[in-house]
């Protein structure tokens, strides 16, 4: 009996059925946290979405759990954060061990004045569902149709058509916009027959949720990610262990690269692997899985009017969470701009910029997982003594802790270079996604700087009024815009006294400016908008 | 065991890009066998002692090193 209570959504008849038609300017094709997280941005900012799924229950098993920093914050723009955040197990220290001894350990994020922590853990099952229920707040704007499986789908130029499945017969739709948040094997894709071939890792790897009442981190009870070169309960592999919700642990144990993934992922023999890891303490296994991994992504993210989105353009191993949270900061980038293209205020050339900076964020995906899968897993007898050595100097040379790889935790991708940026220095370079900070009267940075396009000013800059733009001041109070104080001076201290940004709608730092003029802002906002630059007068 | 915030600068105890530099000395040692590998080594310490120059930190290099031979 899983911990979690699933209750199907069930099936409502599509208006199609009987002769009806919608009218949403985009189609999404899975309710994952990707797609989910779209059809929410979408609706946020007016622009109607179908969420199409052929199933009928949130994640069965908790698969996803590691939820960065930037994924929360997103996630608050959309109404959400809090709630995972209160949910969620909070943490933040990563702990290494190689055998029996603890050698380092590292916090993902030493500083204070932020108002998400580094990570929560938090089943996959649930942020799906606090999703979902968020969308239903927007019925006039989210179509949420389960049991709807696209079984086919033809770009029509200016639209697509999709040939939609369901129990009470089939029907066609025509969206604007398809996206594709099918996931790894999205069905969109191989009909497409889009090449999707990269890097495949032989090693298999055991996933097991157990639910303890006594926690295996011991005494006192501090939730942490524990990660194992060797553990003497697990020799000559590695091992991983992070807390959820609900007493629920996670324990990712190596196994042998050619072992037999069914048989290893029954109950008799993961129980003893278990067993071996936290001694006498009673456990109950919620939910296992055996799994292989790869590392691919698609050339192109855009094709037409389709658009890939999450694990259907791109897979990572699952060391330093870069799969889910590259998922959500993909669909963060390319909400605002659909809704900027559907209401003609940018081009449709900007969709194509979702692809320049999305695959820029899942080749670094890519090559942080890759690294850390290939010190994880070494393939040679030199690259085995090159490791054992790294891990033996680790004890008490703190150089070589550095070399030790056992996943990179997932950061903010910076868009620093790109073409919608204008280029500029600062502390927080134009490209870099917002950084936030503790404002007066308990109010924060981050939220204020995501959603529109929003100048905010830090200490003794003016701000022009610019059409399409908000303004705020921090630390200085100023006629005309919203202004909050910084009595500590950690805004200006990030920002840098006298300085105007430019931030985008999902957050990431459009342009800088000393002087800001109202003509300067305007050119940053059109060329963040993907137009070309405007021609003086001859 | 204290805790360690990420390195923010040119201390010490920090090597730029560790896994960018220990990726390419994977690469470095791809496809040798275990006789060339081992050339390889002997001439990367060679290589290295050249680049730190100073005899003393390698004299205590060599110790730490030996510290570790069981």
């Amino acid at each position: 009996m899983p911990a979690y209570a699933y209750r199907p959504f069930g099936f409502t008849r599509p208006p199609e059925l009987d002769g009806g038609r919608t009218q949403a300017p985009v189609a999404i094709v899975g309710a994952g946290p990707v797609g989910l997280t779209l059809a929410i941005d979408l609706a946020t900012r007016g622009v109607a979405s179908v969420v199409l799924d052929d199933n009928d229950v949130v994640s069965v098993g908790s698969r996803a759990i590691c939820w960065a920093k930037r994924t929360l914050e997103i996630f608050d723009r959309l109404g959400v954060g809090e709630r995972m955040l209160a949910k969620g197990v909070t943490w933040q220290i990563g702990r290494l061990f190689h055998g029996e001894k603890e050698v380092f350990a590292f916090d993902l994020l030493p500083e204070q004045g932020h108002k998400y922590p580094a990570f929560i853990n938090l089943q996959q099952y649930y942020v799906e569902q606090y999703l979902i229920e968020r969308a239903r707040d927007f019925p006039d704007l989210i179509d949420l149709r389960f049991r709807n499986a696209v079984t086919a789908h033809q770009d029509l130029g200016d639209r697509v058509r999709l040939g939609v499945s369901t129990p009470q017969g089939d029907y066609a739709l025509e969206a604007r916009w398809l996206v594709a948040c099918d996931g790894a094997n999205s069905p969109t894709r191989r009909r497409m027959g889009l090449a999707w071939a990269g890097q495949t890792f032989e090693e298999q790897f055991l996933i097991a949720d157990v639910e303890m009442d006594e926690s295996p981190f011991g005494d006192p009870d501090i939730p942490e990610r524990w990660f194992w070169f060797d553990p003497p309960f697990h020799a000559g592999k590695s091992a991983l262990l992070h807390r959820q919700p609900d007493n629920i642990y996670r324990i990712d144990l190596q196994l042998d690269a050619g072992c037999d993934g069914r048989a290893e992922a029954t109950a008799e023999r993961v129980a003893p692997r278990i067993r071996a890891m936290v001694g006498d303490r009673p456990f109950r296994l919620d939910w296992m899985s055996v799994y292989r991994f790869r590392c691919v992504k698609l050339d192109r993210f855009v094709h037409g009017r389709v658009i890939f989105c999450g694990d259907s353009a791109h897979v990572v191993s699952p060391f330093g969470a870069r799969g889910g949270n590259g998922g959500v900061q993909d669909a963060d980038n390319l909400g605002w701009k659909l809704a900027a293209a559907l209401a003609g205020d940018a081009p449709e050339t900007l969709i194509e910029t979702y692809h320049d900076e999305r695959s820029h964020g899942a080749a670094e995906n890519i090559a942080h997982s890759t690294r850390a899968t290939n010190f994880m897993t070494p393939k040679t007898p030199i690259e085995a003594l090159f490791r054992a050595e790294a891990l033996r100097l680790a004890h008490d040379q703190p150089f070589a802790r550095r070399l030790i790889n056992s996943g990179r935790l997932s950061a903010p991708c910076s868009l620093e270079g790109f073409a919608l940026q204008t280029p500029g220095t600062a502390p927080v370079a134009p490209g870099r996604a917002v950084v936030d900070a503790a404002l007066d009267d308990g109010a924060w940075l981050m939220p204020l700087a995501q959603g529109g396009f929003t100048l905010i000013g830090f200490g003794a800059v003016a701000l022009p009024e610019t059409p399409g733009v908000r303004r705020v001041g921090v630390g200085r109070s100023a006629p005309g815009y919203r202004c909050f104080g910084d009595a500590s001076g950690l805004a200006r201290a990030r920002y840098g006294e006298g300085l105007a940004y430019l931030f985008r709608p999902d957050g990431h730092v459009a342009a800088v400016f000393a002087e800001p003029t109202q003509a300067a802002v305007t050119a940053a906002v059109r060329r963040a908008l993907g137009h070309a630059p405007m021609r003086k007068a001859a | 065991m204290p805790v360690e915030s990420p390195p923010v600068g040119n201390t010490p105890d920090w090597l730029s890009d560790p896994d960018g530099f220990y990726e390419a000395l994977m690469r470095a040692h791809e496809g040798l066998s275990a006789a060339q590998s081992h050339t390889l080594n002997a001439r990367l310490v060679l290589l290295m002692a050249g680049e730190i120059g100073d005899a003393d930190r390698l004299r205590a290099l060599l110790a730490i090193g030996r510290g570790h031979a069981d």
